[in-house]
């Protein structure tokens, strides 16, 4: 098996609010991520793809494929894009990085081709990321 | 959705400190070959990222599997502020009988945040330089 990681940038911004607790609530839990206006980060999305190369191209699947999948499901979808208003994916769930990376994983899992999705990780800092496996299947990285 | 997916949280921490590599059960020679320019008595420093991964169910009403202000208090209170600008092995008990390696470094943070009453640890990742990473898992 081989683990082929493509990764790709994109720019969003976001809120956290729970409509179904109060305000004091929504910004004891949330902090500053409960500001009305919203605030913003650079994502870096890695998506890792698990298979055999193929013997004819030597490929795990064609990167240029992979990159117009990530392009039209997950930079079109969600680069400079309101979160919370734009994305029809995560409305009336809290757009953090666990949500947004759960969402990227169930759009992409059955779009591969070839192999088969391993892993997303998705940064929303250099300090804060989420990681994405098949239930059961996490293995080599 | 079709599939279980199995979410991890990661995070980051950032440290400094120092410690000299040295066995006392190896002779003064034995260390100095072992461990090199690692065996200055007088030790040296590194700064250090700290990753760890947990693992949970999402609870819908925060969209996190921890809440980062809990898991930061939890975190600085028994990894950062115990290490962070000491000299490991003069000041982190674990490190008085075990050498102070990042291996080491790795087991011993595992062992002090796997309590973590939220979520489930699965890993615990220290960069030592950008170019030596260790990680532990717990097994």
């Amino acid at each position: 098996m081989v683990y082929l990681t493509r990764k790709l940038e994109f720019s969003a911004s976001h809120l956290y609010h729970n409509p179904a607790l109060s305000a004091e609530e929504n910004r004891r839990v949330f902090g500053k991520c409960n500001n009305p206006h919203g605030h913003g980060h650079n994502y870096t999305l890695e998506v890792t793809i698990a298979g055999e190369p193929d013997p004819v191209t030597g490929m795990v699947l064609d990167l240029k494929e992979l990159k117009e999948i990530l392009d039209s499901e997950i930079t079109q979808r969600m680069d400079h894009r309101f979160l919370n208003y734009e994305v029809a994916e995560l409305k009336d769930q809290i757009p953090t990085c666990e949500n947004v990376a759960r969402v990227i994983w169930n759009l992409l899992e059955d779009k591969i081709p070839q192999g088969h999705l391993h892993r997303v990780r998705l940064y929303e800092s250099a300090d804060l990321f989420a990681d994405c496996y098949r239930y059961g299947a996490k293995g080599a990285a | 959705m079709a599939q279980p997916v199995h979410v991890e949280l990661g995070r980051r921490y950032h440290f400094a400190a120092s410690h000299r590599l040295h066995s006392g059960k190896l002779s003064e020679q034995e260390n100095d070959r072992i461990y090199g320019k690692c065996n200055n008595p007088y030790g040296h420093g590194h700064n250090y990222t700290v990753e760890v991964r947990f693992s949970g169910s999402i609870d819908p009403a925060t969209g996190m599997i921890a809440n980062l202000a809990d898991l930061d208090t939890f975190v600085n209170e028994r990894v950062i502020e115990p290490f962070d600008h000491r000299s490991l092995q003069d000041e982190v008990p674990a490190f008085r009988e075990a050498v102070p390696t990042t291996e080491n470094l790795c087991i011993e943070i595992f062992q002090r945040l796997k309590t973590f009453p939220r979520a489930k640890l699965e890993a615990v990742r220290v960069v030592e330089t950008s170019n030596n990473s260790f990680e532990y898992a717990g097994n």
